[in-house]
């Protein structure tokens, strides 16, 4: 339905609720989602505000596609200030709950201050309410998902909600929605904790209107999803295998983050692939895999429902897992797995059954696993800081009991709910934390892809893939084949890639359809839906707008150029196999020229005439 | 001499029976390229999207004439992506 122009505002502190109409004016320079919603934090926060205070607010967004029939139209994101980072967050997932939110007749939910006792949000169209969640707070979010929809009585009711591990403090919890759907990263789970808000739950029943060239709509997405369903990625490769198609890609390449990042290769590599997911095991003869799943209105369908087997160590007389739920993604995988030295792909599936249950991170939590590891292997730790849990890389027992304490916020768990980076430092070790502005890193090693250490080290939230995707053309030719053992040209790409992930995150669409559609496919769409004359042209420069926005936003936080940098790993430990034997990353000669094309100072300061030429805000 | 052939994805479906988690320990005699192995195990050219030997990308004008060499690694994946 295009823009529904409503926002909804909820003051947390007095309790008030107010509709009011979505600023168009912004709508035209930044889009919706991400960027949009960027713009009011910008107007709203103060860059410098404790993340946990009642001075920060969090804005859920949706995009102008979100709840429409545009395949993969049901994306929707969670917008603050970080309180892993100090930078801004922007958290995107899929699910449903997005396009309900459309649904109801609202762009935004804009939470601000701070509720003196837990609460959640009911929304049902136009009337929303702040109820009681004293019942709900201390319970997981499966917990919370089953009881709001008894209270209601109304089984269409989407839900996004914290877990415990939220409530307990973790740094890099979740806001979960659809049960295992997560705005997953950078800790905006903690935001809601911080605020007493356990839970949004949203009905929509308003349906699809406002579309601006209604028939021209229905042509541009009908021939966009002929466009998916035959591009062999969107069409066959991600349904049937899921992002998990790339475990064996970047260990083949030598560019798998093992270990703690220490290596790049994981010899286990194959036994936690999509491969093997889709194998039946020797166990129970059942594949790890039941089967995929989509998120609404996609057409490619890349999520992935496992089944744990019955007798495996994690689940024995533990039925309540004994169900399908949300199975390992790539990145899970590989931070519970790769990183940690695991090849339990069992293991792994219930590390991230309770990521999913009690709201957290799996790339942040995986990643502070395998740095708590390498300090036990060190001595740095013993079992008398980890309550008696053997730390060591590999072991499948400590990973499903460090996932445990930490869903529970419990001994050791509270550090390990740290994040990596203040964990190190409070053991003396900050060199093992591999994070940038104190955010995890995903699974691609940058000294063997090199445009990713730019991409990390760039991030506007921190270590992160899913800013600048440069594997998609250093790995897998897409749009074309470049070198991932080269410096030259990633600056550019980088660039390219940043601001064109920008546009697509405010459109409302997912990431994943830039495997087959660039903006060229995506402008269409937004033309035939929204007001203005949308082209390619116009959201390049739109991403562009906002990547600065959000630069700038970091910039006034305290961020500078310093920040803009990978752990000392990566510059004095070179590969030690593969492709990149003996490489380390370049991205100190690939920053100046990055400033230079960014318009920005050799600081890192966006400059004057930039801030001019995109219409910045002062 | 030995080759180490890799084939992921659907295309796992075209290893020889003696294969393990994808991979196959394969004999050949004389000059092999990409191409060579591709025929030879019936992979669809058009479906050898990714290849790479020894974990390096063999770009498409180069499968006809790039020589396998004993202990290499030949590795391929059709249209693949994630994230
Ligand atoms: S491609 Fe995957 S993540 Fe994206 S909308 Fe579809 S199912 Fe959800």
């Amino acid at each position: 339905m295009a823009w529904a122009k409503k926002i909804l505002r909820v003051n947390l502190t007095d309790g008030s609720i107010a509709s009011e109409p979505l600023n168009m004016e912004w709508a035209q320079a930044y889009l919706g989602q991400r960027g949009l919603a960027t713009r009011y934090l910008v107007e709203e926060v103060d860059p410098k505000c404790d993340p946990l205070g009642a001075d920060n607010k969090v804005i859920m967004a949706t995009g102008p596609l979100t709840g429409t029939m545009a395949s993969t139209g049901g994306r929707y994101s969670v917008i603050t200030k970080s309180p892993l980072t100090g930078t801004v967050a922007c958290s995107n997932s899929g699910g449903f709950i997005g396009a309900e939110m459309k649904m109801a007749g609202w762009d935004m939910i804009i939470f601000e201050g701070k509720a003196a006792s837990p609460v959640y949000l009911h929304v049902e169209n136009d009337n929303a309410k702040l109820l009681p969640a004293d019942q709900l707070w201390g319970k997981s979010v499966w917990e919370t998902d089953e009881l709001i929809h008894k209270i209601h009585q109304d089984p269409q009711i989407r839900i996004a909600c914290i877990g415990r591990a939220a409530e307990a403090g973790c740094l890099y919890s979740a806001v979960i929605n659809d049960l295992h759907r997560a705005a997953g990263r950078s800790g905006v789970g903690a935001v809601l904790a911080s605020k007493n808000l356990k839970a949004v739950a949203v009905r929509g029943t308003l349906g699809v209107g406002n579309i601006k060239d209604p028939k021209r709509f229905m042509q541009s997405t009908g021939e966009q999803k002929q466009v998916l369903a035959e591009n062999a990625v969107t069409g066959q490769g991600l349904p049937a295998f899921g992002t998990q198609v790339l475990m064996n890609v970047i260990n083949e390449i030598g560019a798998m983050p093992t270990r703690n990042m220490r290596e790049v290769k994981f010899e286990g590599a194959h036994k936690i692939s999509a491969e093997a997911m889709a194998e039946p095991r020797k166990s129970d003869s059942k594949p790890n895999l039941t089967t995929n799943a989509g998120c609404f209105a996609c057409t490619i369908a890349c999520g992935r429902i496992s089944t744990i087997d019955k007798g495996h160590f994690s689940v024995e007389n533990k039925p309540q897992y004994w169900g399908n739920s949300g199975g390992l993604e790539y990145e899970a995988a590989w931070a519970l797995g790769s990183d940690t030295g695991i090849d339990d792909l069992d293991a792994l599936t219930y590390a991230n059954f309770l990521c999913n249950e009690d709201g957290f991170d799996p790339i942040s939590f995986g990643a502070t696993v395998a740095a708590a590891m390498e300090m036990f292997e060190q001595g740095v730790i013993t079992t008398e800081d980890t309550g008696g849990i053997e730390f060591k890389f590999g072991s499948a027992e400590a990973l499903c009991k460090a996932a445990e304490i930490t869903a529970a916020g419990e001994g050791f768990g509270k550090d390990l709910g740290m994040g990596s980076k203040r964990m190190c430092e409070k053991y003396g070790r900050p060199e093992l934390s591999m994070t940038v502005k104190g955010q995890e890193f995903p699974a691609y090693d940058p000294r063997g892809i090199q445009g990713m250490g730019l991409t990390y080290a760039t991030s506007n939230r921190g270590a992160c893939h899913l800013r600048s995707y440069t594997v998609a053309s250093e790995v897998l030719g897409i749009p074309e084949k470049t070198d991932p053992l080269a410096t030259e040209g990633k600056p550019g790409l980088v660039k390219a890639f940043q601001d064109a992930t920008a546009a697509f995150d405010s459109s409302g669409l997912c990431i994943f359809t830039s495997f087959a559609w660039t903006l060229d496919n995506v402008a269409p769409q937004l033309d035939a839906s929204c007001e203005g004359d949308w082209t390619a042209e116009r959201l390049v420069e739109v991403g562009e707008r906002i990547w600065n926005l959000e630069r700038d936003f970091n910039n006034k936080a305290g961020f500078t150029a310093k920040d803009d940098t990978l752990p000392k790993r990566f510059f004095t430990e070179p590969a030690n196999t593969g492709p990149a034997e003996g490489k380390v990353s370049g991205v100190e000669q690939m920053l100046p020229e990055y400033y230079d094309l960014r318009g920005w100072t050799p600081d890192g300061e966006v400059t004057t005439q930039t801030r001019d030429r995109l219409d910045l805000p002062s | 001499m030995k080759i180490t052939l890799k084939l992921y994805a659907t295309l796992g479906d075209y290893l020889p029976a003696n294969a393990f988690e994808n991979t196959a320990s394969i004999d050949v005699d004389g000059s092999v390229t990409p191409n060579t192995l591709i025929d030879k195990y019936r992979v669809p050219r058009e479906l050898a999207h990714l290849v790479l030997i020894n974990g390096v990308y063999c770009a498409q004008p180069e499968r006809d004439s790039a020589v396998l060499k004993e202990g290499d690694t030949l590795a391929i994946w059709p249209p693949v992506a994630g994230g």
